[in-house]
């Protein structure tokens, strides 16, 4: 029997890279709060799981030109609906940044903790205790 | 993974709105400057923010920059005071276009978007830290 670190882990691994890809969008619209013109964006969480695991089998380069499948504008990104955009086109709306901040990171340490406990079922299982 | 990426981007706004509040100071300390002449009145500055297209990767997340520092054109105000050694021959000098007020609520909005890049990059540092804890505990 051979160990599948994929199977063990589940959706946890990729989980976690869309929670940090959703950290860096939320970053970018804290940045931009006060760009005019500057329009919020939100990753819709289900469209972006979705493509962060049917890519596990990566394509090969065969020439350096080669266009990698990350380069186009990800589908999954969306602008957000505002309830009261500014008299400069900016959309962010900072209290709603700083609340998906917050919920993301509690998110992301409890696809933390579910990671610690797959390994440390696998060590548990290991030992044979 | 690159959660520094989150680092580079709150830093980018905050070195943003730092420049923005240079501009408040410069311009709180200028506001009773005066001159001889209306083209050399003092002309309140203002940063214009500009989000940073990367060609690398389109739409995704991306900085801030200041993209210029544009001078206000409000109207320069007159003051009357015939014995400055700065008056023209009707004597009258030439102030500077702040509007004080103005300044002081863009200071307090400046420095609360600051507070929130300070804060999301505390946020990433402390999700950072636990990622590398991963399996230990």
């Amino acid at each position: 029997m051979t160990i599948n670190f994929d199977k063990a882990l589940g959706i946890h691994e990729q989980a976690l890279s869309v929670r940090r890809q959703r950290t860096e969008l939320l970053a970018t619209n804290i940045a931009n709060a006060d760009t005019p013109g500057y329009k919020a964006k939100e990753i819709d969480f289900r469209a972006a799981l979705d493509q962060a695991s049917s890519q596990r089998v990566a394509i090969s380069k065969t020439n350096s030109s080669h266009l990698s499948l990350n380069s186009s504008a990800p589908f999954y990104e969306q602008y957000r609906v505002s309830e009261q955009p500014s008299l400069d086109g900016n959309t962010v709306d900072i209290q709603q940044e700083k609340a998906a901040v917050a919920e993301n990171s509690v998110r992301y340490q409890a696809t933390l903790t579910f990671l610690t406990r797959k390994f440390s079922g696998m060590i548990n299982a290991f030992k044979g205790e | 993974m690159s959660f520094f990426k989150v680092f580079d981007i709150a830093g980018s706004g905050m070195s943003a709105q730092m420049l923005r509040l240079n501009t408040v100071s410069s311009n709180l300390a200028n506001s009773q400057t005066v001159s001889a002449t209306e083209e050399g009145a003092y002309r309140s500055r203002q940063p214009v923010f500009q989000q940073v297209l990367d060609a690398l990767n389109t739409g995704d997340e991306s900085k801030v920059k200041v993209s210029e520092i544009v001078e206000s054109d409000a109207s320069i105000p007159m003051h009357y005071m015939p014995n400055h050694p700065l008056a023209n021959d009707d004597g009258n000098v030439f102030g500077s276009n702040v509007n004080v007020v103005e300044e002081m609520t863009n200071m307090m909005s400046a420095s609360r978007s600051y507070q929130n890049n300070t804060e999301m990059m505390n946020t990433s540092k402390e999700l950072l830290l636990r990622t590398l804890q991963l399996g230990r505990g």
